[in-house]
Order: C-alpha cells, then structure tokens, then sequence
C-alpha cells in the first residue's frame, strides 16, 4: 500500500509542530524518518495513526484521501504503529495483549483463549516472530515484547507499520533479529515507516531517508551515498563532529572501590549480585547494559539512595557504606541522574534554586537559616554562563529550559564541586545533538583533571565514545570488564544479552 | 564515533529466558522477619501456658449440631486444662523452629496456623466449665462474611478497572437505608431492587467525578461516604423516629436446600441462609467468570492496568470504567440491604459499622481477587462472630475488648504481616486522552 502525506500542517499552542510535511511511502519498501526531538517526528505520526487531527494537509492510501477521526479508523484502514512505549499489559498473556480489542469468543461474550492462541501462532509462524502465545508479557525480554507488538499490528491488518524509535530498547543482537523481521515484512509487500534518531541504523536498513527540523521536511537523502555527518548537519542545521577527541587516560590512584556488594528487593531476588568494581582517578568507565539489568541500582548503591544488603563501597580511603545519600553527596560523589525530571532538579524552581539544590544548606549560600540569594545569584549567573545554559535566565523556571539545556544546567551543578568521582546515569538521553557533543566534552575535560568517572549508559555508541575501560552488566552481575581499545560492540552487545553468564 | 556497524552482523541469540532468580542468602531484612515471627509465635505460646492454661479449669464443652437438626453430632468435650498444655506445646514448638531456623517461604503459613491455634486455644480457656454452641457461631460466620464479601467484590470491581473506591461504606449504608424503606412500603423483594439500585446511583457518582472530572478518587470516596451518613441520620432522625411502620421491613427468611442442608456442621452453614448469603456466593463465582474469562472481564481488567494500550486499540476506556464502577456499586447496595432485610429488618444510623472498610481490607488481603477476597472476609466474618458469641457466654473478657477483635484482625492483617499484594498497575489513576 502507498502512503502519500500532502502538506500538513499542525499547530499548537506556541509552537508549529508540522509545518507543511509531505512524503511519500512506497509497499515493500523502508522509509527511515529522522530528526531530533522536537523535530516534529511523533506529531507526524500521532496524525497518521489518528490521535491527532491535522488542521491542514491530506493523507492518502493508494491514492484515496483519508479522514481518521480516532486510532480506530486509522488501524481499519491499514495503519499499524508500534510505539516507543510499549502499548502492552505486563500481567496479561501474550494472546491476551495481541487479540485485545479484537477478542474471539463463544456465546457472545465468553473468550475463547484456545482461538486466540492458535491466531497468534499463526500470524508468528507466517512472519517467523518466534513467541510463545501463553507466556505472560511481564517474564519475557524487550525484543520478544516487541515481537508481540508487531503481531498485534499484523493481527488488525495492518499494511504500514509504523516504529516509533523501535531500537531504543533493544540490544545489539535483537536490533539485528529486529532488522531480519522487518526485511520479511517488506518482503511480504508492507510499507514501514521507521522514525529514529540513531543515523546509523536508518543507514543500514532503510530504501529512503526524510529528514525533519523544526516541524519542516528539510530534505531527503539517499541511504547508500549518504554519510552519517551528513544526515546529523541536516537534523541540526550546522556542522557537526560526531566523534569525541580524547587523549589516552592516565589512570591514577583508585577512587571508587566496591567489593561483592549484593542488593536484594523486598522478594529476595538480587538487584545487585556480587557487584566487584574499580574506578581511578583520570579515568572514565563505562558501564553498558540493557535497561533494568542492575544499572540504576549500581548507582544508586554508590550514592546512597538505596542500602545494599552485603559488600562494603569505598571512596578513596573512606569506607561510605554506612553514610546518609547528603554526606556522600557532600564528601566526593557528583551525580547527574539518569532521569533528569525524577530527579535531577525541580521543574518549579527556578535555574538559580536549581543550581544549589545540592549546597543551599552551607556557606555561602546560607547563614543560619537564610538563604542569601546574592549568592546564589552570582555563583549560578557564572555557572549558566560557564557551561552555556540557555537561555541565560537565572531566574526562569527550570521546567521552561530545552531538555539539552536541562541538562546542561544540571551537569553544571555537579560538574562544577570539586569532588573526587563523577556518576553520570543516561547523561544524553533524549537530549540534541548539539548538547551530546558539548556533555561529552565536559565529561572528558572533568576526566583530564584527574576525577573518576563513571558513566552509565544504554547506547554503546556513548559508551565507546567515552569509555577507558567498559563493564558490561547484566542481570545485576558485571559479567565482563574489557578495555575500550580492545573489545568491540559485536563482543559488548554479545555480553549485554548474557552470553557467558 | 566508533565504527560499529560490525554489531549489525547476523548473530542470533536463541534464549529469552526470565532473567528472573531468586537469591540463594537471605537478605537481614528477611532473616530480621524470621526471627521476629518466631518471637511473636513463642510469645502466644507463653500466654496459653502461663496466662490461659492455669486459669481454666473442667470440661470445656462445644455443640455442633442444633437441638432440631436431623442427624444429631455430639457435643465435643474438651478436658481445657490439658488441651491448652497441648497446643502451648504446639506453638512453642512452630515458635521455636521458625526462630532457629525458619520456615521460610512456609514462615507465613505457620504463621497463620499459629494464629488459628491461639484461638482455639482462647475458646477453650473461654469455654471451660461451660458450654458454647460452635455451630451456632460457624453459621453467623457465613452471615456475618457476606457484606464483608460482597464490599470486596464491589472494590473488586471499581479497582481492576482502574478506579479507587472507598465509598463501599456508603454504598453499604446507602443500600441498608433504601433497602428498609422500601423493603417496609413495597416488600423485601423491591426493597432488595431498591439498594442494589441506590448502589449504582452512588457509583454513578463516584464514576462521573472520577472519570469525567478527574477529581481525587480518595476525596469522592470520602465525601460519598459522608454524604450518605449525614443524609441517612437526618432522614432517620427526620422520618423514620416519625414514622416506624416506614422502618420495618419483613426479613429473609433462612432458606433449608432439601438433602444437602441436612448434613452435619456443612448443611446449617452453606445450605440454611438467606438468599442474600446464596447469592453472595453466586456473585463471587459469576464475577469471578465474568473478571477471568469473558471479553467484558478482559477489556475492563485492560483498563485497569494499562489504559492507554486499551485506549490505542480502540477500546473506550471511559465506557468501559463506567460499567464496572456501576457493576459494583450496585454489589455494594445490595450488600447494604443484608444489614435491614437480612438481619433485623430496621435501620438504626451508622449500622454498618465500617464494614465497608474491612471489605476494603479483604479486597487487598484476597490480592483484588473474588475467591482471595471471599476467604478474607470468612476470616473477617469469623472474628466478628466469635466476639460477638464469646460476649454471650461468661468470660473474663470484657465485651468491649471483644468488640474491637474485627478491627484488631484487619490491622494485623493489613500491616504486611502476610506479604504485599500488587494492585492494578492503573489503580486510581484517571485517564487523559490524548
């Protein structure tokens, strides 16, 4: 089926989302649509799948002009969207989860699993989808998930599918099962639509490549003469170096020492499991890792936030098992968290609140129980200027500032202390372009001034960019410690998947 | 950048197992509870030994059967002294085991036999020397377990669909009210119409605040249950004191099933009851179908978990909600009507006496389940007999204190001596299309 967009245009409050989008997917064929966030990728789509209604501008299916007043409409009319969070229930089956909505049953109303099973084994037969219809969503991994989710759209009918970011969860190895997959869909004739921001893949899989900035289409590029550099000047409208200029590490004395610390939940199950790692000083580790598999933990052991239930956890020559989330916070751990909003700073504070969110209890910030905003004021005026925060209001909002830029601001707080190691969790998760250069470089300047660093990250690109030394975790184990410069991200992914565990 | 387009390789990964494992050492938090619920079972223990055992004395004598029954059982006699020696052992001996060792994934089941033990133990000191018609407090029981039940189903209901209720006393009380009312003007038939009905009027409240105004679920819960304590008083207070023949309405009579309500100690209990207890039972196996194996139970557990995916498959997540919000609420009515028509046949204010609530309690401890939710209640229903049995004959134990046993019951219950129970993922939260 072709999918032809003709000039939408929406708006909202403030901001022009789509402005005169149009492009066109071919059956049998991939077509990769990049931009940053903001960019207008997910408008586009909430428009093509029904939940939104454009004000101007036309879809047409095989050349017939479509109105989609609800998600209904656009999934009968052939349009399957596999989202980025996945529309899935995780205590139902996947039977379940697949013929919601669309339930066989007998006497009217009483469902009928047997059939419901038998469709879903037809349909991951016909498509290779490997998945087992009675096994409940919550045991089984992100890529099987994701599985489920195309089965659903396939189930409905549907001829264009749409991803929505369908990488972003995956590891290595399921991004190329998930590649294989959408080769077979294309050979059965579908039209996939494939949103990303990762240049590399829309590279590798897609027949034609749209570009979006700024809620405009800004170009097209073929995929087998196109480079990546030149596909991220397109998203970003400049140039832009995508590779991180570092010298060789000079690894000092050990800053952070964590001996077989294990953490266990509230069922017994272990968080962390014998958790054995080294950071010195002037170096930069990376932990690498699929999602849920130990990492937030492994921070938020160091930090304080969560107690472990056996290993000790040292900070130079001080044994911090035992200290409250401020005194580590206070005597040497800088920490930029890996969900920015949760907890890296308050929406409605201000920049200038923001900014000693960590030291407003001592000198000179307070006097006794006052705050003593001149203070305040001055020390975040230069640190919004130092680390180039913009806009360059201390007095807006927190919550009014680009995601780059909220993340700028908060690197600057805990960049800015002059303590021993470092933590950064996800520090360019869904930020642009232009700021994941200007973090990285910040990373590897703290690095050069001889402080630990560890750096957690899901995207392997980061972690190579700026990794020393990587350790991969895996079900709450580091199942592997390897030197940047000798490992590779065929042998990390392999580990992120629990090869050798 | 690195180059890596080598990951991009063909190598395929077979398993997807759960990466779910559990720990081989226990945690000190785990090992901590252990040794605690040994501490509490040792310490039950000691008073059987040294509080109840020395200060029973003769035969401790309990009837199980009635004096018309058709097949007579003979009344059990218990030597008291000797018996709570017996089960002091008993204890000390799970106690014990639990504290050295631990049962562990068994620690809580001990520890609800130890608590059965215990109260065995203090019916027997309470009997001893005098005698106590068991079966007469198993049958109120099974009574006094059917609003509790049907207050679960009704939260039930509300909360897998995504919806907190905690106006289930209201909806009990509203029901008690209406149902007498009605049930004195019109007979106990229309009367039963008349609660099940002011249920769902109440829950159409709670569903048009919560779903359409998105207002705090806990708030609307709150003021439902306020609302119809101030209006059923002043309307007591206002009619009813005027007007007695309006507050009494005929009761339900007990219901003999031919054959099967004359076996022993069973027959009285599940086959002599009102059709309000009958139909307790028949809407937990019907809700339990409905919830677990039809379309209707699917979509709306759908909603409670996950909305926005039922939402993306086209599935009103409103309409849905609405239903089932009314479905329960009009449980909760009819539960409300087992207080007037079931029990006494007159309305006097605050009657229901936070049986709503303890319905609340059994919903979570029945883990949002019907049949869980069912078993709660019987533990519910069964301590609210005993005190209300152990009043009637002569104990050392103050009527008041036993009055409080329900409610002591639901605290231990609920504190999490018995593990966490996991609600619906969208419990409580209102959903906002996009």
């Amino acid at each position: 089926m072709e999918l032809e967009l003709r000039g939408i245009t929406k708006a909202f409050p403030g901001v022009l989302a789509n402005d005169d989008v149009s492009l066109t997917a071919r059956s049998g064929q991939v077509l990769a649509l990049i931009g940053e966030n903001g960019a207008g990728k997910s408008t586009l789509m909430n428009i093509l799948s029904g939940i939104y209604r454009p004000d101007s501008g036309e879809i047409i299916l095989n050349g017939v002009v479509q109105k989609f007043n609800d998600p209904g409409e656009a999934i009968k009319a052939g349009i399957g969207m596999v989202h980025q969070h996945f529309m899935l229930v995780p205590v139902f089956t996947v039977a379940e989860n697949v013929v919601l909505g669309v339930e066989p049953t007998v006497f009217g109303n009483v469902l009928n699993t047997k059939k419901a099973n038998k469709e879903v084994e037809e349909i991951s037969q016909k498509y290779g989808l490997a998945v087992d219809p009675k096994a409940k969503i919550e045991d089984l991994a992100v890529g099987i998930q994701q599985r489920v989710e195309i089965i659903k759209v396939l189930l409905r009918g549907a001829k264009i599918l749409v991803f929505d970011e369908p990488t972003a969860v995956l590891t290595p190895q399921e991004v190329i099962e998930f590649f294989g997959i959408v080769d077979e869909l294309k050979s059965r004739g579908a039209t996939i639509i494939f949103i990303t921001h990762k240049l590399k893949e829309a590279l590798a899989i897609a027949d034609s490549i749209t570009v979006l900035r700024g809620g405009k289409v800004v170009g097209h590029a073929d995929p087998k003469t196109a480079t990546q550099e030149e596909l991220a000047s397109m998203m970003v409208g400049r140039e832009i170096d995508l590779t991180v200029n570092k010298t060789p590490a000079k690894p000092g004395a050990p800053v952070l020492t964590m001996s077989s610390v294990t953490m266990t939940d509230d069922f017994g199950r272990d968080l962390l499991d014998n958790i054995n790692l080294e950071v010195r000083a002037g170096e930069i580790v990376g932990v690498a890792g699929i999602q849920g598999n130990g990492q937030t933990e492994l921070i938020e052991a160091i930090t304080g936030l969560l107690s472990i239930a056996k290993g000790s956890i040292k900070l130079k020559d001080t044994d911090i098992t035992a200290f409250n989330p401020r005194q580590i916070h206070r005597d040497g751990v800088a920490h930029v968290p890996e969900d920015r909003n949760e907890m890296g700073m308050i929406g409605s504070f201000t920049v200038a609140e923001n900014l000693v969110l960590d030291s407003y209890y001592s000198q000179p910030y307070s006097r006794g129980v006052r705050l003593q905003s001149s203070a305040i004021d001055e020390s975040a005026r230069t640190l919004v200027k130092d680390y180039d925060v913009r806009p360059a209001h201390i007095e807006n909002m927190a919550s009014t500032l680009s995601g780059g830029n909220a993340q700028k601001m908060i690197v600057a707080r805990e960049f800015s202390r002059d303590v021993p190691l470092v933590l950064c969790a996800q520090p360019t998760r869904g930020i642009d372009v232009g700021s994941i250069e200007y973090i990285h470089e910040q990373i590897v300047r703290k690095r050069d001034e001889g402080i630990a660093i560890l750096v957690v990250s899901t995207e392997l690109d980061e972690i190579f960019a700026l990794s020393d030394r990587i350790v991969v975790m895996f079900d709450g184990k580091i199942v592997a410690t390897l030197n940047a410069s000798e490992t590779n991200p065929t042998e990390v992914g392999l580990y992120m998947a629990g090869k050798n565990s | 950048m690195s180059d890596n387009s080598a990951a991009y390789e063909k190598s395929p990964i077979e398993s997807y197992e759960s990466t779910e494992k559990k720990s081989n050492v226990l945690s000190k938090s785990k090992v901590r509870r252990a040794k605690i619920l040994g501490i509490i079972m040792l310490l039950l223990s000691a008073v059987v030994m040294f509080v109840l055992a020395p200060a029973s004395q003769g035969i401790a004598t309990f009837g199980l059967s009635f004096p018309d029954d058709k097949f007579q059982l003979d009344a059990l006699a218990i030597p008291s002294t000797a018996a709570l020696y017996v089960l002091a052992m008993v204890l000390a001996f799970l106690g014990g085991t639990q504290f050295l060792k631990g049962f562990q994934r068994k620690s809580t089941l001990i520890l609800g036999i130890s608590f059965v033990v215990f109260v065995i133990s203090i019916m027997i000191w309470a009997t001893a020397g005098q005698e106590f018609s068991l079966i007469s407090m198993l049958v109120s029981t099974i009574a006094r377990t059917t609003p509790i039940a049907l207050g679960a189903l009704s939260g039930i209901l509300c909360e897998r669909s995504g919806v907190v209720n905690i106006g289930i006393e209201g909806m009990l009380l509203g029901g008690a009210f209406t149902g007498v009312v009605m049930g004195s003007l019109l007979g106990g038939w229309v009367g039963l119409i008349a609660a099940t009905i002011t249920g769902g009027v109440l829950a159409l409240l709670l569903a048009f605040l919560a779903i359409n105004y998105r207002v705090d679920q806990i708030i609307i819960g709150v003021v439902i249950n306020l609302l119809v304590l101030g209006l059923t008083s002043f309307l007591t207070s206002q009619i009813l004191v005027g007007r007695p023949e309006w507050n009494d309405a005929p009761i339900f009579p007990a219901i003999k099933i031919p054959i099967l309500g004359d076996i022993p100690i069973i027959g009285p209990m599940f086959f002599d009851q009102t059709v309000i207890v009958y139909a307790m039972f028949g809407l937990v196996a019907l809700t339990t179908f409905l919830l677990f194996r039809t379309r209707w139970g699917l979509r709306t557990r759908s909603v409670g978990e996950n909305p926005k995916a039922a939402d993306s498959l086209g599935i009103s997540v409103s309409k849905t909600r609405y239903l089932a919000v009314i479905y329960g609420g009009m449980v909760g009515g009819f539960a409300g009507a087992w207080f007037t028509l079931g029990t006494v046949g007159r309305f006097d204010e605050g009657m229901t006496g936070g049986a709503g609530f303890i319905g609340l309690a059994a919903m979570i401890f029945g883990g949002w389940n019907p049949i869980g939710a069912l078993g709660a209640a019987l533990i519910f229903g069964f301590s609210d007999s005993l005190s209300q049995k152990l009043a009637l004959i002569n104990t050392s134990i103050p009527t008041e204190f036993l009055a409080m046993t329900p409610y002591l019951v639901t605290i231990v219950v609920v504190a999490g001596l018995v593990g966490r129970a996991r609600p619906p993922a969208a419990d409580g939260q209102p959903f906002e299309k996009q």
